[in-house]
């Protein structure tokens, strides 16, 4: 198109027009560069304050595949240690005489063995656990320096470049929902996928989970799945008597579930 | 990298029950336990010199000085294990530039900088400030330039002038009183204070740390007595270690009663986690809870006190025994600092398993490392007690041979 207009224009005007097109030209040979420019417009708009983020597990759709667990780690960068986990599954296998065992081996990331023994299995089912971004939390309040805290938006984050890695929010946490991280040397853990959720994506565990055993969304907003969730399943949080007001609303879990 | 996570798995064939994955990590180790332990003995040390200053204990006064000294020498390296064990050492100064008010630990910078700055420092300088005056103006050469710096200026020995220094010290002994207890019973409010953690969170943890603390203090300063006394070949003033060890022996019996309160308290209200804590002591803190803390570190040595402060028998075994009952109280306050501290973390908050913890040997969370902190609050105490002597026996102040 250029070349047709300048034809009919001196070479002076030709080469201003050249130069107008340039930043055409360049999101035809950089198209990534031309959507984060739309997303970066789109993050002005995004308004924290307007959000309070929150999940729910339905376990009695959970078959303990484990994708949430292994999705999450290759969106995170979490090290592959089966050590350091920002969501894992723990499987519950009740015995016809109450007897409760509890596993995750890798996170459930490479599934679950088969269940060995004479033993009946009263009722089994399986547990994803994360971060369950408490609106009371415990790490927050005792990071020395405020390296971890709520964002506006309701989510429980840490800031690495700040965290002096005295582990003390890893104390505090109930849940067991940090670690240390290897490398980094400071406290990591489930971010709702904050660099995704910002976008208005899903968090990754969400997003891969086949059976729609997480439901992702916002307190409060009536028209969500989160909300229909809630209002028309029995939601227990875990481990309420600390009064840490968590944010991950769970559907079917037992009380043996801590 | 690797060598990390190889060392952390190691412990994975030893996990018995179920703990949360994150959690096969032991998260304060060694480093940690230290840290109330050499904490401890600071508050003891400080909160035993001020039973002669502000209580008039005068059998006391051999250690006096002592006692203030090796509070300072341990409360200069009570913080370095905890910054050893940082993830980020070099950002550790933001807990002063930037606090996070509601967290006990970073409250904690700023009482240990009051009691360090206000308490102890100040405390030591206007009790020694006559001495160093003197020193400053009968010393040669670059001991002479020492202690004119340390005199900060002063030169005034009129009697007025003495008089202040001692009302002084004493205003402040009576504020160090609480800032001790403070200082140690803090350590324990960051433990106890922690609801995630059923063997820690108790409302009698700052109060059994504070008493441990007094235990641990008078039977270090008993022991420092006792050694360096011994190595400058000076008699030992006998009521002075009497005094020493009843108060040790009172210390105990607080401090006992109270941990026992605290045992029978979980005992009786049997909550949820008591399962799995009851399994814990009896299989995983076995040796470091009832051996170690208990009976060797408790009931033994309180035992010896007894039959030793007022059995009839021989000054020659009475030190004898002292001495061990000192050195017992040493390994048991240990022990329970271990406990305290290790013995939180070796159950799963899902109050269904227990691990295991293993020391390193090298490192900075290593054995070397923390037999190194033991070591170097008495190589500073060695300096102090060259420059400031805190012997009571006349003839040693002043002379240039004193130890």
């Amino acid at each position: 198109m250029n070349q047709k207009e300048s034809q009919a224009v001196n070479r002076r005007e030709f080469i201003f027009a050249c130069k107008r097109a340039l930043p055409l030209a360049g999101l035809l040979f950089f198209p990534l560069s031309a959507t984060d420019l739309i997303l970066a417009q789109e993050n002005e708009k995004y308004n924290p304050t307007e959000h309070n983020y929150a999940m729910g597990i339905d376990t009695h759709k959970c078959i303990g595949c484990g994708r949430c667990a292994d999705a999450c780690k290759k969106e995170n960068n979490v090290p592959l240690e089966p050590i350091f986990f920002r969501t894992w599954v723990e499987r519950y296998i009740i015995a016809g005489n109450g007897e409760v065992s509890v596993d995750s081996p890798n996170g459930g990331i490479d599934g679950f063995p088969e269940i060995k023994g004479d033993k009946e299995a009263l009722r089994t089912f399986f547990v994803p656990k994360l971060c369950n971004h408490c609106a009371n939390p415990p790490c927050v309040q005792v990071c020395p320096v405020g390296a971890t805290f709520i964002s506006r938006d309701g989510v429980v984050l840490v800031d690495e470049k700040y965290c002096v890695g005295c582990r003390y929010c890893i104390q505090a946490c109930p849940y067991g929902a940090r670690y240390l991280h290897p490398e980094k040397k400071v406290a990591d853990k489930c971010t709702f996928c904050y660099h995704r959720i910002v976008k208005g994506l899903l968090p990754a565990c969400v997003e891969v989970c086949p059976t729609q055993t997480r439901i992702f969304g916002e307190v409060g907003v009536r028209s969500s799945p989160l909300s229909r969730f809630v209002r028309f399943n029995d939601i227990t949080v875990l481990k309420p008597s600390l009064n840490t007001s968590p944010k991950v609303y769970y559907a079917g879990t037992d009380g043996e579930v801590r | 990298m690797e060598s990390i996570a190889a060392n952390l798995l190691q412990g994975f064939h030893e996990v018995t029950g179920y703990m949360y994955p994150n959690e096969y990590e032991l998260h304060w180790g060694l480093l940690i336990v230290l840290y109330p332990y050499l904490t401890g003995l600071v508050a003891g040390a400080f909160i035993l010199a001020s039973l002669e200053r502000v209580f008039n204990v005068k059998a006391l006064k051999p250690v006096y000085r002592l006692s203030l000294l090796s509070a300072l020498a341990f409360l200069f390296v009570a913080p370095l294990p905890l910054l050893a064990h940082l993830g980020h050492p070099e950002r550790a100064f933001e807990m002063f530039l930037t606090p996070h008010t509601q967290s006990a630990m970073a409250m904690f910078g700023f009482v240990y900088a009051w009691y360090l700055m206000v308490v102890l420092l100040l405390e030591i300088w206007l009790d020694y400030r006559k001495d160093i005056v003197t020193w400053s103006r009968e010393k040669k050469g670059i001991m002479k330039f020492v202690y004119r710096i340390l005199s900060l200026g002063t030169s005034d020995l009129s009697d007025g002038a003495i008089r202040f220094d001692n009302k002084l010290g004493k205003i402040i002994t009576i504020i160090g009183i609480p800032s001790a207890f403070l200082l140690h019973g803090y350590v324990g409010f960051i433990f106890g204070s922690v609801k995630a953690n059923p063997w820690w969170s108790s409302v009698l943890m700052p109060i059994v740390f504070l008493f441990s603390a007094i235990v641990s203090g008078i039977a270090l300063v008993l022991l420092i007595y006792m050694i360096t006394t011994m190595f400058r070949l000076k008699e030992l003033n006998m009521p002075c270690l009497n005094k020493l060890a009843e108060f040790l022996l009172y210390a105990m019996l607080v401090d006992f009663s109270l941990e026992l309160l605290d045992f029978i308290q979980r005992l009786y209200e049997s909550e949820e986690s008591i399962h799995i804590l009851s399994q814990m002591i009896s299989s995983r803190l076995f040796i470091s809870l009832i051996i170690s803390q208990i009976i060797l570190g408790s009931i033994l040595p309180m035992l010896a006190l007894v039959w030793a402060r007022f059995g009839k028998i021989p000054d020659e075994m009475r030190r004898m025994a002292y001495f061990i009952a000192a050195i017992l109280v040493q390994v048991g306050i240990f022990s329970t600092r271990w406990n305290v501290v290790i013995g939180g973390q070796l159950f799963s908050k899902s109050l269904r398993g227990l691990t295991v913890y293993k020391t390193e040997l090298f490192g900075f969370e290593g054995l070397f490392m923390s037999a190194f902190l033991l070591i170097l609050p008495f190589l500073i105490l060695y300096i102090f007690a060259r420059f400031l002597p805190p012997w009571t026996d006349r003839e040693i102040i002043g002379n240039k041979s004193a130890s």
